[in-house]
């Protein structure tokens, strides 16, 4: 018989090694997921490697709601995941997914996640090449939980990394910012609000390579997820061991972002994103890249942002829009609503 | 953003900044209390004194609702959560503020509490329809900005016949704590008021005019905007400078001399004055803060959870009650920085992003920003 998709849910069963497993493997997960390696049927996948570096990057997904504007836990999960590998300025090859269940989520919902990882692969042209399947009692989980990782090739002559941003150093963004968790919080209990505002959940890894090919030696990648911007920069100064200016006016934020943070008391510098990057290059090379970036569709609203500054106390300032400045600290805590 | 850009352009704040330096007396010294603590985060965020001539000082005032709350009210809050198990809902503020122990309600909350955060009365409501067999509690804190939707939450309750939903009111009032700072034996030198923006909306710009007459001190009632405290600084000095100890009004798109009136009657209907509160801080005020009325009785928690009421001191060494009053910045405790930071705070100045510690931590203002 075969798996009742549309009626049917996770059970105990579907965790346990047994036929129940095989199946759900079979006829969900290798279905939509199906490429070469994956077929191989062995507990990992088998392939040749490239010469030179290689990176490889973890990273788990608990989101809720699952499914939010813009995307889901599924694409999210490939998209974060490439994006980790980017990141270092590599070429993205292989996922692996892990999939936690709990036991009576819907078999359709979960179809409607594989459904739309596999998507996010193909149009990435990346495969998931082995994944795995645990199936915890009701209660213990929230619906599904994934966890990836990637593994991807950095070109020759590429040393992208966090700690070589230097005093003189431009800083640009590849576009607005707070979208993703601005979408996610109009969905939370509690908290619906209308808008229309899409999570910007992307893969960033093919404007990291045309950014690549004209610019080698970019300095530093990161892509400003939990903490958003404000976090991100602090992460890259401390590991550089340099300050940062950066200026409020030139930091894209969409206006329906900026209502919604001003309505709940929170400030878009520090909400999350999942398909921009921050990038950190040689002043003279910040004109360039920034008209490539301005090329790619995830680019389009490129800016300059600031720069680089010599700072023993490692602090990224601010030149408030009102012609003030501000240091931009590290997130602390979360990031909880004002109540007056 | 419409009606909010025009309130932080940075043209019109050099204009204001410009007449400021032009007008305040070089040979006098203007120490303004900003009262509210969304004034204070505004002051910061956007970096206000940047824009002021040296002998303009802004003194940050009590208006923090998590602020001032003693910590024997929160270990109450956590009493009926943890021994009466009644499900808690709570405005995020208040969730890391350490109470005796040190311990805050997220912590209760990974304890095993039922601790909830809600952005409105509404959803405490809303908890307690779904959860007829629980008892919920909504802890009910703030200025009277955030009284009428208690007020609101407590007559719906009613009307709808819930038996299970009741709130730990801690509703405080703004006139009292001013006239406090003011009497107060070890007063600061205060020159000026910048009054309340959301409180005044509820309560009317006239409330004040008592308070200006009778200790000789302009109020300048201020938007939360970074222009309306600029303008309102303006203002301040002009009063000052002409010797004038009136109530202004610089938030008029939203203040009236009366103010909300009909809020105000909803207040009155359901709640009433206590005898005496104690503000952090400041200690007993009488006469300062709200309790549900004899007839509404059946929906307040202080009578349906019995709690042991115990005074707990602050943390040594933490100067959050002479910052309350404005006779100390944070800078001058020796816990700032060093053991008291946003991710461990020991007083409530830190923990509240309306907290002047915690404006002063986040936007650096200790760390001479260049």
């Amino acid at each position: 018989m075969k798996l009742d998709i549309k009626n049917g849910r996770v059970d105990m069963s579907h965790g346990s090694g047994g036929r129940a497993m095989a199946q759900l493997i079979e006829e969900l997960f290798a279905k939509h997921l199906d490429n070469e390696l994956l077929r191989q049927g062995n507990d990992g996948a088998c392939f040749p490697i490239e010469a030179g570096r290689m990176v490889m990057a973890a990273d788990g997904h608990v989101i809720s709601p699952l499914f939010f504007p813009g995307g889901d836990i599924g694409c999210l999960s490939v998209h974060g995941t490439i994006n980790d590998v980017a990141m270092a300025g590599a070429r993205p090859l292989y996922l692996s997914a892990g999939f936690i269940l709990e036991e009576g989520y819907p078999l359709a919902d979960l179809e409607r996640i594989v459904i739309s990882m596999a998507e996010a692969a193909r149009s990435a042209g990346v495969s998931i090449v082995t994944g795995d399947t645990k199936v915890v009692e009701r209660g213990k989980g929230d619906g599904v939980f994934i966890t990836t990782t990637g593994v991807g090739v950095v070109p020759e002559g590429v040393h992208v990394s966090g700690d070589r941003a230097q005093p003189g150093d431009a800083i640009l963004l590849s576009g607005s910012m707070g979208d993703h968790g601005i979408a996610i919080l109009s969905k939370r209990e509690n908290l619906e609000f209308e808008t229309t505002i899409h999570s910007d959940t992307a893969a960033l890894h093919t404007l990291v390579a045309d950014m690549i090919k004209v610019v080698p030696d970019i300095h530093c990648l990161r892509d400003p997820t939990r903490g958003g911007l404000a976090t991100t920069l602090n992460e890259m100064a401390r590991q550089s061991g340099v300050g940062m200016q950066i200026l409020e006016d030139d930091i894209p934020v969409k206006p329906e972002v900026a209502a919604a943070c001003e309505l709940l008391g929170l400030d878009p510098l520090y909400i999350a994103n999942e398909g921009k990057l921050i990038t950190i290059c040689d002043p003279d090379d910040a004109d360039e890249l920034l008209s490539i970036m301005r090329a790619h569709p995830l680019g389009a609203d490129a800016a300059y942002i600031g720069r680089v500054v010599e700072d023993e106390h490692q602090l990224v300032q601010m030149q408030t829009r009102f012609g003030g400045r501000r240091v931009v600290d590290w997130l602390a805590g979360e990031q909880l609503p004002r109540i007056c | 953003m419409k009606y909010v850009d025009e309130f932080r352009d940075k043209e019109q704040a050099r204009k204001i900044a410009a007449a400021i330096a032009r007008e305040a007396d070089p040979d006098r010294h203007y120490r303004l209390m900003e009262f509210c603590g969304g004034h204070t985060h505004a002051i910061f965020r956007y970096g206000v004194p940047d824009l002021l001539p040296e002998n303009v000082e802004y003194v940050h005032g009590p208006g923090c609702p998590v602020c001032v709350l003693p910590i024997g009210r929160l270990d109450e809050a956590m009493q009926m959560v943890e021994r009466h198990e009644v499900i808690l809902c709570t405005y995020g503020d208040m969730m890391r503020v350490p109470g005796g122990k040190r311990r805050s309600l997220i912590q209760a909350k990974a304890d095993g509490a039922d601790v909830r955060m809600v952005y409105s009365t509404q959803d405490a409501l809303k908890i307690a329809r779904e959860h007829p067999e629980r008892q919920v509690v909504f802890f009910a804190i703030g200025f009277e900005t955030t009284t009428p939707p208690t007020a609101v939450a407590i007559k719906q309750a009613r009307a709808e016949g819930l038996k299970n939903f009741s709130v730990f009111c801690n509703h405080v009032l703004t006139p009292p704590a001013l006239g406090a700072l003011l009497n107060s034996e070890t007063r600061v030198a205060i020159d000026g008021f910048l009054g309340p923006s959301h409180v005044s909306t509820v309560i009317g710009s006239a409330a004040y005019e008592p308070f200006a007459e009778h200790y000789h001190k302009p109020i300048v009632i201020t938007g939360f905007e970074p222009l309306d405290v600029l303008q309102a600084t303006l203002m301040s000095v002009r009063l000052l400078n002409e010797g004038r100890n009136i109530v202004e009004n610089e938030y008029t798109r939203a203040v009236t001399p009366a103010g909300n009136t009909k809020a105000q009657a909803l207040m009155n209907e359901v709640l009433e004055l206590r005898e005496s509160f104690e503000w952090r801080g400041l200690g007993l005020i009488p006469d300062s803060a709200l309790r549900i009325r004899e007839e509404y009785a059946a929906f307040d928690a202080e009578q349906r959870f019995a709690v042991e009421a115990q005074p707990v001191t602050d943390v040594k060494g933490c100067a959050c009650p002479s910052i309350l009053r404005g006779q100390q910045k944070p800078l001058d405790c020796k816990l700032f920085g060093t053991v008291c930071t946003p991710e461990n705070p020991m007083g409530s100045c830190m923990v509240s992003s309306e907290g002047a510690c915690a404006a002063y931590w986040s936007y650096g203002r200790f760390r001479g920003v260049a």
